[in-house]
């Protein structure tokens, strides 16, 4: 105060509380926003609450006409073909993070094929749609007539293919940072030892890039739970418990798309009953997948250590 | 880096001051608001553009759906609405106050197939309601044969479609279908939305439904007259009340609405008595308030709403039958002028 030395200190220090303060307002700007989400949603579904209350959830019917309505086959819809899609994306996702990550990290065919994966990632899901419905579908058909099966072409295992490939890039391109980031040294020392490099792959840099790939993962699936318009256009829209990996199906996020523009009174209540569901599985999701990454990340770094 | 943060901080608030005064905007005078159905936005569209042209009103249309348009009109937020079924008794009570349709046009629905050759089908209606609830399930079944002499009809499973999304095409159908058939009327009913039979695909808006049909051989779905013609989809012709196969075109689908219309054009044209109507035909309507001094609406804005509305069921009709739509008959146009030379503003009519 009394010399002109302090005053400069004191200066960054106003700004160092504005900047605090900046990004205090911002993060809590996020929170209040995920509370008023909730709140909405739980307040507008309240007259679907109050009617079906905890039976929502295992309720199989949907029925606009009379009036009565049960989440499960939704719920059912959504949790397989996202897992099911997880199922059938991981070994591809896998190969491209090592083949990017570990084989090419640089030159022409890692820059071709990781913009090529970005590009993926960047395709609008209408698009996703489209090519389901004009490739995908009759492919499905296809093997439906063979396997003796409905020929819908439409179902859960087609909008699952979908789903897999539009989930791919966003669990290859985070393995892929992961993978680039394991440390020279170590590789260097167990090839020292003699070691092979698949030995070197699967026994360090996996282990060592593991929590980062299984957090692209998680993310992947919360890209899959929430996914509408491919989904929609490729699932055969039936709201009831699939039979089958080939029967027609429905998920949450279709329906809701579906279903809401003309909904009033009870159906559009439930329907938003619906979007409440969604939204905590996506919440039940994340907190798994962040429970499973801090487990992971401890194990490996005492594996490594 | 304290030059950074100020200059971020102005952003925020520019930005929080754009979004305040987007909202608090004041809104143009004379633009008359309307949302609805979407069946005939592409004819309000063209008419409004018409309006705005000769009479310097401008019409704001969104077409968000029938349920939403209802919505809309209850909550105030637009001037009228548009809905493809008459609003139910429980629906009109939440409006509050009595609310007025009026018929702008007719649409209808059309059976539409992927079959080798696609040749013109005739069916019962007996035999769409039991397509569509799964009973007939190969194409040469002795029901859609018998309808169809001279036609070789494949050994091919058939694959039923439906409208996934919620919409008034459906309901229109489904009330069809509610009428000539019982086991229908019992097993799924009429909605918008409905109970489809378990496995039955579902597929979202007319393109969707049209897309799954035509990548299907032996699928069969539901589509708006105007789309099938639009997009050259083979349909069928339906047996109507009078026994007659009656092909859907604009004409067939016109003279459905030749019947006795109640003074609020509260009817229903489905499985109509009119000889050469087609039977799943339906009207497309406006709704409004009856009474317009209401959330603070101004006299001359309601009587703009009031010339629009004698427009469009009057001189605005020459716009119908262009767009491939089925204008009102004159019976039903003079019920829809009577309606709106109903409409009062502080209890005095608004049009002479």
């Amino acid at each position: 105060m009394d010399t002109g030395k302090q005053r400069a200190p004191s200066g960054t220090d106003r700004s160092e509380k504005r900047f605090s303060v900046c990004l205090a307002g911002s993060g809590l700007i996020i929170v209040l926003l995920l509370l008023a989400i909730f709140a909405t949603l739980l307040v507008t579904a309240l007259p679907a609450i109050k009617e079906f209350g905890i039976f929502f959830f295992i309720g199989r019917v949907w029925d606009a006409t009379t009036e009565t309505f049960g989440a499960l086959p939704f719920l059912v819809g959504t949790l397989l073909t996202s897992f099911l899609a997880l199922v059938i994306s991981i070994p591809f996702s896998i190969a491209i993070s090592i083949f990017l990550g570990e084989y090419f990290k640089t030159g022409a065919i890692s820059t071709f094929l990781r913009s090529a994966v970005e590009v993926l990632a960047g395709i609008p899901s209408v698009i996703y749609g489209l090519w389901g419905l004009f490739f995908l579908m009759p492919a499905v058909r296809f093997i439906e007539m063979k396997l003796g099966v409905a020929p819908h072409g439409v179902g859960i295992l087609t909008s699952s293919l979908i789903l897999a490939i539009m989930i791919i890039p966003f669990s290859a391109s985070i393995g892929r940072e992961v993978i680039t980031l394991v440390p020279g040294d170590l590789k260097e020392a167990a090839y020292s030892l003699g070691a092979t490099r698949f030995e070197v792959i699967r026994n360090i840099v996996i282990p060592y890039a593991r929590s980062g790939i299984i957090a692209g993962i998680l993310l992947a699936l919360g890209r899959a739970i929430g996914e509408t318009m491919a989904v929609t256009m490729l699932i055969g829209n039936s709201n009831f418990l699939p039979t089958s990996i080939f029967s027609p199906a429905n998920t949450m996020a279709s329906v809701i798309a579906n279903e809401f523009a003309e909904a009033t009174g009870v159906t559009a209540a439930s329907l938003i009953y619906v979007a409440l569901v969604l939204f905590l599985v996506t919440m039940v999701v994340n907190i798994i997948g962040t429970y499973v990454i801090q487990r992971i990340s401890i194990e490996a770094s005492r594996e490594v250590s | 880096m304290s030059g950074i943060f100020p200059r971020a901080v102005s952003l925020m608030v520019a930005f929080f001051a754009l979004v305040c005064f987007a909202t608090h905007a004041p809104a143009l005078d004379m633009e008359l608001l309307g949302a609805g159905a979407t069946f005939p936005q592409p004819l309000y569209s063209k008419m409004f553009d018409a309006y705005n042209q000769q009479y310097k009103v401008k019409i704001n249309y969104q077409g968000i759906g029938s349920g939403g348009g209802i919505n809309q009109l209850i909550k105030k937020t637009v001037d009228f609405g548009g809905t493809d079924a008459f609003m139910t008794a429980k629906e009109l009570q939440s409006a509050g106050a009595p609310v007025l349709h009026i018929p702008t046009c007719l649409g209808a629905v059309v059976v539409t197939y992927n079959l080798p050759g696609n040749s013109k089908l005739n069916f019962t209606p007996d035999a769409v309601a039991e397509i569509f609830l799964g009973k007939i399930t190969k194409w040469n079944d002795p029901k859609i044969a018998s309808a169809n002499p001279g036609v070789k009809l494949p050994d091919l499973p058939v694959s039923a479609v439906h409208r996934a999304d919620g919409s008034g095409t459906t309901y229109i159908f489904s009330e069809y279908l509610t009428k000539v058939n019982k086991e229908w009327k019992e097993k799924v009913g009429t909605g918008k939305s409905l109970k489809w039979p378990a496995g039955q695909i579902g597929q979202k808006g007319n393109p969707g439904v049209a897309g799954y049909v035509k990548q299907t051989p032996g699928a069969v779905g539901y589509v708006e007259l105007l789309y099938a013609t639009q997009n050259k989809m083979p349909y069928g012709n339906i047996k109507n009340r009078a026994g007659k196969f009656i092909e859907p075109t604009l004409k067939s689908v016109s003279a459905a609405a030749n019947v006795k219309i109640p003074d609020d054009t509260n009817v229903s044209l489905t499985d109509t008595e009119a000889a050469a109507g087609y039977p799943i035909s339906g009207f497309t309507w406006l709704i409004f308030y009856k009474e317009q001094n209401y959330g603070g609406k101004a006299k001359d804005r309601a009587e703009a709403l009031a010339k629009l509305l004698l427009w469009m069921v009057g001189d605005g009709q020459k716009y119908v039958e262009p767009l491939q739509y089925a204008p009102l008959s004159k019976e039903a146009a003079a019920k829809a002028n009577k309606l709106v030379r109903s409409m009062t503003y502080n209890g005095a009519p608004l049009v002479k």
